[in-house]
């Protein structure tokens, strides 16, 4: 008899192209339409076809979004799945698949064969495989058989009966004998199903970031594929339409850069989206939106470098480089955020801080945030008006203003009578070159004026449990948050309490007191400690320890159990 | 047509530019030609990457965006795109346009947006004190490449043409009347329009003068068909005797701002339909 109550890990193993990702989305969706908690992560190879990747979902009574060694059932679809996730398979995990692919593994191993080829063939196509391992699952689950019908049927709806009627076929063979296993094996599972649930959405980072964009208003994207930054540019091309948005392939990131910083000059609200990779190609763009005082966003969906480094795995280390991006000293905003409700909201606070201050912003993502699929109520996505803050310009119109926040009014071409310049010399009023010492540094002070006004907007970060109280603070950012919030829950201990910070520059001033007389834990997916470094630069913090991963995988809630226990 | 003096800048106005250079009198070109097609000041916007030629839009008074070496096409089609209203002009030298930007280049022709690009080539890099530039001939000496540049120069308009270019042509800074009245083509023509205009560097380059050019170029005549492609390759080819005059102009290629997005209206007016926004977000329960 095995047990499972209140939190199941449930992992989906294969070669690429074996339909892993479809068994992902179909079981997520199904599971969330019926009201469970569902969270999903994946790691794949930087391939098309063969190698070893795998999805992770969690299906929990209370809400998770974090990723857990600990695997309950494993579906391996291929020989190559059990070697490559061999360390994570424990004497507890129920191995599911046929019984050839499922070899090499110690007898205490708790294996189930499922004929997926017997399935294929009765049905007469591998192709309905994935539908099979998606009905076992929710057999193995006793889920509603009705929920995944309806699902089935609409989500193959546009390609004919046929093709309906055999997905159906498939999931009641795959639900049938899931249901029979499940009994025959002495499985149990007990899971909370709620309504609420059920209303929710269900989004990635990817999808909360599109979406995002669009709420800000962004109507242009000029972008080189880069995997992961590509989604929000595929994200853009099949949404984009019906909003208005252009979106333009570019030739290469330095013109991605060039191209959306002059699209914002004429008065349109441009993002480019990349990896550390093309950024790097994009740099000169930041230093030009610097001077020019001409907005740009950048969207940087971090993974692992040097160079090429890891194509698909995550990582934490291109903070430094959107920090000090660009030659020359102005300001910037970088927002790092945790969950899809803050890539929902820091998407259009990027675009009010750019467009406001008429400065670079990035926000910084990763590649386990991008790819994770959870379920939120919908009231979590918060709105921000956008406004273009652009003004008619009249004939004595200066571009360059000198004011006293620093703010020159952005007029556009062809708005108004007035000539709007910008110039990535060092310029006058007028926006015309000038080499005069005095006129340097009125336009460099009026630029870093601005700064005052962006740290004072700057979000407060999100603080996990009792803060005040705690003698030991661990301090997280960007895709940690929801590792970080699972981890202090399971350890219980009043004195350890978290920052996540959705923002990581600049700091907001009002959040240094958080960290006064208390031992300062850093925990971050790079190897050199980037964050803590900066804590320490803008608030003289001193940090006590660093917990650091950078082998290209998400931190484990078990992992950062063991740390933080070990710190104590 | 409008006051050309609509286009001068204030009485005074310091310039970069060395007495006699070519870049003088394509300013007064752009300038009678604006006027002459009777394009408002606020409704021309002139893109220019870095070198003497780049700094053209700090002499006349138009919109301008003066952004980085060999980038004046990529934020001119953008431009264009998020505001098809306006006149856009990309105008910097041959190392901008060809060398450091010879990938946007390419990538511009590809696209056919509705601008123009004016490229001042002097055969030189004139601002960095006279190295050799992707169109300066096989041979020349320069501070580089002391016994003389060792490879062959780079040829914009047979470049332009093999990539199915609209508009290409040649022009010399030092005929002001045939010289205008190809660039009031070029701005005229639907679809990217290139105008290369020679234009001698009096400082760096001893080679490539006035007379030099004046030479080894003729102007097409009447009975050249400008819509023969083959026939403008040959021209394009031919080093000796420079071609001059619209070389090849190919009407009816749907410009780019046509195909990336629907309308006209000016982006800055356009807000995100959050009604459709909401229901988008609905799909994803």
């Amino acid at each position: 008899m095995k047990r499972f109550s209140g939190d199941i890990s449930l992992v989906l193993g294969g070669a690429a192209g074996q339909g892993v990702q479809t068994v992902e989305a179909l079981l997520v969706a199904v599971l969330k339409r019926e009201g469970y908690n569902v969270f999903a992560c994946k790691e794949y190879m930087s391939r098309i076809r063969g190698g070893s990747n795998s999805t992770e979902i969690r299906v929990t009574n209370k809400k998770r979004s974090s990723f857990v060694d600990r695997i309950d059932f494993l579906f391996a679809m291929d020989k190559d799945v059990i070697p490559h996730l061999q360390k994570r398979i424990s004497k507890d995990t129920i191995l599911l698949g046929e019984q050839a692919k499922v070899c090499g593994l110690s007898e205490e191993c708790h294996v189930i064969d499922v004929p997926f080829t017997r399935f294929a063939n009765e049905l007469g196509n591998p192709i309905y495989t994935s539908t099979v391992a998606v009905g076992v699952a929710l057999g193995i689950l006793k889920a509603d058989e009705k929920v995944f019908e309806q699902y089935l049927r609409e989500h193959f709806a546009r390609k004919g009966e046929e093709v309906v009627a055999k997905n159906i076929e498939a999931a009641e063979k795959g639900y049938a004998f899931g249901k029979h296993i499940a009994y025959h094996e002495g499985i149990e599972v007990h899971l909370a199903k709620s309504q609420a649930v059920e209303d929710e959405l269900l989004l990635s980072g990817d999808e909360a970031l599109g979406l995002g964009v669009l709420a800000a208003g962004c109507n242009y994207i000029s972008s080189y594929p880069m995997s992961p930054g590509t989604g929000l540019l595929t994200f853009l091309a099949q949404q984009g339409k019906k909003f208005g948005v252009v979106v333009d392939q570019a030739e290469d990131e330095i013109s991605a850069i060039n191209h959306s910083i002059g699209a914002w000059y004429a008065g349109a609200r441009a993002i480019v989206t990349t990896s550390g990779g093309g950024f790097d190609l994009m740099v000169e763009g930041i230093s030009l939106s610097g001077i020019i005082e001409t907005p740009i966003v950048v969207h940087i969906g971090q993974r692992p470098g040097p160079a090429t480094g890891l194509p698909t795995r995550t990582e934490q280390a291109d903070l430094n480089l959107a920090l000090y991006a660009g030659h020359g000293e102005f300001p910037r905003a970088i927002f790092a955020p945790g969950t899809p409700e803050e890539v929902f909201l820091v998407a259009q606070q990027a675009f009010h801080i750019a467009a406001k201050y008429q400065i670079p912003v990035f926000i910084l993502t990763d590649q386990y945030l991008l790819d994770s699929v959870r379920s939120l109520p919908k009231e979590r996505l918060q709105n921000i008006k956008p406004e273009n803050r652009i003004i008619e310009t009249k004939t004595d119109y200066k571009r360059y203003a000198l004011t006293e926040d620093g703010v020159s009014p952005r007029g556009v071409p062809g708005y108004g009578v007035g000539l709007v310049g910008v110039d990535s010399d060092e310029h006058d009023e007028m926006a015309h070159i000038t080499e005069s010492a005095e006129m340097r540094v009125a336009m460099h002070e009026k630029r870093w004026k601005k700064m005052e006004g962006i740290r004072e907007e700057a979000f407060m970060p999100t603080e996990i449990g009792d803060v005040k109280h705690a003698d030991t603070l661990v301090i997280c950012w960007g895709s940690n948050r929801g590792v970080v919030e699972e981890a202090l829950e399971i350890l219980g201990q009043e004195g350890i309490a978290a920052l996540h910070f959705h923002q990581v520059y600049p700091l907001p001033e009002k959040s240094k007191k958080l960290f006064s007389k208390k031992k300062i834990v850093v925990l971050e997916n790079n190897f050199s400690g980037q964050f803590a470094d900066l804590l320490t630069r803008e608030y003289g913090v001193k940090v006590t320890e660093n917990i650091l991963k950078y082998d290209g995988d998400p931190f484990s809630v078990e992992e950062i159990v063991l740390k933080l226990k070990a710190l104590s | 047509m409008i006051d050309k003096k609509l286009y001068d800048m204030p009485q005074g106005t310091d310039m970069a530019w060395c007495p006699g250079c070519g870049n003088f009198p394509i300013l007064n070109i752009v300038k009678m030609a604006l006027a002459e097609l009777d394009r408002e000041p606020q409704d021309v916007v002139i893109c220019s990457g870095i070198g003497q030629a780049a700094k053209t839009p700090h002499y006349l008074r138009v919109n301008y965006f003066n952004g980085l070496h060999g980038r004046a096409l990529p934020p001119a089609i953008a431009i264009k795109v998020a505001n098809p209203k306006l006149t856009v002009i990309a105008e910097s030298g041959d190392g901008d346009t060809y060398g450091e930007g010879g990938n946007h280049f390419m990538h511009t022709i590809r696209r056919n947006p509705d601008i123009v690009s004016i490229v001042h080539d002097n055969m030189i890099y004139g601002l960095t004190k006279g190295q050799a530039s992707p169109t300066s001939e096989k041979g020349l000496k320069n501070p580089i490449q002391p016994t003389g540049v060792i490879v062959d120069q780079f040829n914009p308009l047979a470049v332009a043409l093999s990539l199915d270019a609209t508009f290409v042509a040649r022009a010399f800074s030092g005929d002001i009347l045939q010289t205008k009245e190809i660039i009031k083509a070029a701005i005229r023509h639907k679809g990217y329009a290139l105008v290369d205009v020679f234009q001698p560097c009096v400082v760096f380059n001893k080679q490539n003068t006035y007379q030099w050019f004046k030479e080894k170029s003729y102007y097409v005549d009447e009975k050249h068909d400008k819509t023969d492609k083959l026939k403008a390759l040959e021209l394009a080819f031919d080093l000796d005797r420079l071609a001059l005059g619209v070389i090849y102009q190919r009407e009816g290629k749907p410009t780019y701002e046509t195909l990336v997005r629907e309308g006209d209206e000016p982006l800055y007016k356009h807000a995100t339909d959050m009604t459709a926004l909401e229901r988008l977000i609905e799909t994803y329960k």
